[in-house]
């Protein structure tokens, strides 16, 4: 391209990695900007944060498109933004097959999910679940695999923020102690909207946030369409070129097989977790509380959808463009990696200016997405384990949301611990394990217990247990874990299991737990609990009505 | 606080097997699942579709329709298109079938609980 030559002519003794650098003030003042605004945001909506539901589910007074909103923008984690943008522009084609499964999966939650969940349950995941079932056991159960992928999702982000803050903060991707007090940082950042704001502050950050990215890709779009006189057959043709040029895979990065062509297993595992992962993300179904009713939780698919879909459309555009403008190997060398092809292409396509834009975004998205899970996190606790199990029940009203604070606080320390441990860890192998965990362990006792009359508490229990149990030990025996170089503990192999992703076996097996353990339980469950799950889930009579002020 | 399952329990103005057996109720979810379980069937099997081709069929994938554009980026782009399509299909059909059945229920379940409140506070 004529473009990037003659950047390299300006500065041919740089690489743009070395360039993005100089002008890494600009990315700090830019991201101090959203903290600023976002603060004043949340300190204003934390005015009414008294009650359980005001704190954990907005009062749930926010409307259909800004709840969908908000979903983008706690679905559009740093993980999708710039790790399927470098994928494109790495791998081509197998880049994109990731935000298809992505998009697809929220038709689950649309017609499977969204509008029952909203008018059985009322803060969390377990109490769909445990609606008509024995209250005790399948709290924990769920409780306890809420906890799990939260903290997977969770430990995802803050070691992303890492290798984000070397490219973006222009420190070198060696300091490690550099890293580790930005990730400090966005820690107690974290901490603070979320004690403050609860999930009224949480909603408007991931709002603002989501706004800021979608226009800041749309830019970044419409700009590299016209340098390719808007056409999508020049554009990849350029991508070819430049692939070419450098010696790379050539025409073979727009047709499949670049990343998954030695490993389809490996590739059906991974889309079956993510289609069926997406309804089951705790983080996610928490969100529909924040609505006053199902036709609006409907409402708030929809608007995600929409969203979501359009920005994968332009993480397509933006691939391809980043393997046109800059190329493999140049990503590669840059400090982040992969993750570097979006932001280096703000920079080469808009200066330091849209550069800083689109690091200070990014950084906003860790933030957001960490502060949506942080909540769900401590809700589950407070609500399922305090409320429920410990108190059983009769806790002072006060006493939940303070002990969801305090929580609040220990997952945001562990998350700063966990990130700076976990720093330099793949960051879309831990979503994808969270995505599987979810698939497994939540998913096949959601659709059970909505739609199948004769569920009980055992077929649950197994169902949760056995999805849980079989996704972490797949993973823990899989190639990621060991076996290779690249492994997490690379000196080691007790790799049996093939695949890197445990979906296509452990989600199988969970709902097959979930029937067994039914058909095998001597009990059964009340009918008339069950009724009044079913008759609730579709009139909406009973459901949780928004706080008024 | 407590669950919401075991406040109704307790409070028997609504009999929730009766509403359940009723035939108004069996109508409304017989109109949920008669659209959500085969559009659900419908839409996964043709993302697995797409996906056993993406993982196994290549060289299919890989002809070229229109420039550079191959059959597997046109499929994935009907991916897009039949997930936007299938949304809007479902918020029609929501908004004109079931809701306004959902509505007529819900009415009068509340007026029930309502009017058996006002009964208790007066005894």
């Amino acid at each position: 391209m004529n473009l990037s030559s003659a950047l390299t002519a300006l500065a041919p003794m740089k690489s743009l990695g070395e360039q993005t650098k100089d002008t890494s003030w600009v990315n700090i003042l830019i991201f101090i900007l959203f903290v600023g605004v976002t603060m004043v945001v949340v300190f204003r909506a934390s005015r009414n944060n008294k009650t359980a539901a005001d704190y954990y589910a907005a009062g749930r007074s926010f409307s259909g498109g800004q709840n969908g909103t908000a979903i983008a923008g706690d679905y559009l984690s740093a993980a999708s933004f710039l790790g399927i943008t470098g994928a494109i522009a790495i791998n081509g084609y197998d880049g994109f097959l990731y935000s298809i499964g992505f998009l697809v999966a929220w038709l689950v939650a649309l017609l499977l999910v969204a509008e029952l969940l909203r008018n059985t349950g009322k803060f969390t995941m377990a109490d769909v679940l445990s609606f008509r079932l024995k209250q005790r056991p399948v709290r924990i159960a769920a409780a306890t695999t809420t906890l799990v992928v939260c903290f997977f999702y969770l430990l995802a982000q803050m070691a992303g923020a890492g290798g984000l803050v070397s490219l973006l903060l222009g420190l070198d991707n060696n300091n490690k102690t550099g890293q580790g007090i930005v990730i400090a940082v966005v820690g107690v950042l974290m901490i603070v909207y979320v004690l403050i704001g609860g999930m009224k502050g949480t909603t408007w950050v991931q709002i603002i946030k989501a706004c800021l990215l979608v226009i800041g890709a749309a830019i970044m779009t419409i700009i590299v369409l016209a340098m390719n006189g808007f056409n999508l057959t020049t554009l990849m043709d350029a991508a070819v070129q430049t692939s070419i040029n450098e010696g790379g895979a050539g025409a073979a990065l727009l047709n499949p097989g670049a990343a998954y062509g030695k490993a389809p297993l490996d590739f059906i595992s991974l889309a079956l977790a993510l289609v069926l992962g997406t309804a089951a993300l705790p983080h996610v179904l928490m969100r529909f509380y924040t609505v006053p009713t199902a036709k609006e939780a409907r409402k708030s698919v929809v608007w995600a959808i929409w969203l979501i879909g359009i920005f994968y459309i332009f993480t397509l555009v933006l691939g391809y463009g980043a393997g046109a403008l800059i190329g493999k190997k140049e990503i590669l060398a840059a400090p982040g990696g992969v993750n570097a092809a979006a932001p280096l292409l703000a920079f080469v396509i808009g200066g330091p200016i849209l550069l800083g834009f689109i690091s200070a975004v990014a950084f906003a998205t860790i933030l957001a997405v960490v502060a949506g899970l942080t909540i769900t996190a401590a809700a589950s606790f407070a609500h399922d384990i305090y409320s429920n199990v410990i108190v059983k029940g009769e806790p002072k009203p006060e006493m939940e949301v303070k002990v969801a604070r305090r929580t609040v606080v220990v997952i945001g320390l562990v998350a700063i611990a966990g990130g700076i441990l976990a720093n330099g860890q793949n960051i879309a192998f831990l979503v994808a394990l969270a995505f599987a965990i979810a698939a497994s362990a939540n998913l096949p006792t959601i659709v059970y217990s909505l739609f199948w009359k004769k569920f009980t508490t055992q077929g649950a229990l197994w169902s949760m247990y056995g999805g849980l149990a079989a996704a972490i030990i797949l993973i823990t025996f899989s190639p990621v874990v060991s076996g290779s170089p690249k492994a997490m503990i690379p000196g080691a192999s007790f790799d049996w299991f093939p695949l890197a992703n445990p979906g296509i076996i452990s989600i199988p097996l969970a709902f097959f737990l979930g029937w067994l353990g039914t058909v095998l339980d001597k009990g059964t469950e009340d009918p008339r609990i069950q009724a009044e799950m079913e008759v609730r889930s579709l009139t909406g009579v009973g459901a949780e009505k928004a706080v008024e002020h | 606080m407590g669950n919401p399952a075991q406040a109704s329990q307790e409070d028997p103005t609504v009999d929730f097997v009766e509403v359940q057996n009723s035939e108004e109720f069996q109508d409304l979810r017989k109109t949920h699942r008669n659209f959500v379980f085969p559009v659900a069937v419908g839409f996964l099997l043709w993302y697995f579709a797409y996906v056993l081709l993406a993982a196994y069929a290549h060289d299919f994938m890989s002809i070229k329709v229109w420039g550079s554009i191959n059959i597997g980026l046109v499929m994935g782009l009907l991916q897009f298109v039949t997930t936007f399509g299938i949304t809007t299909w479902y918020v029609t059909y929501a908004n004109n079938k079931l809701d306004p059945k959902a509505a007529k229920i819900r009415t009068r379940l509340e007026s029930q609980i309502l009017a058996a409140q006002t009964t208790k506070e007066e005894v």
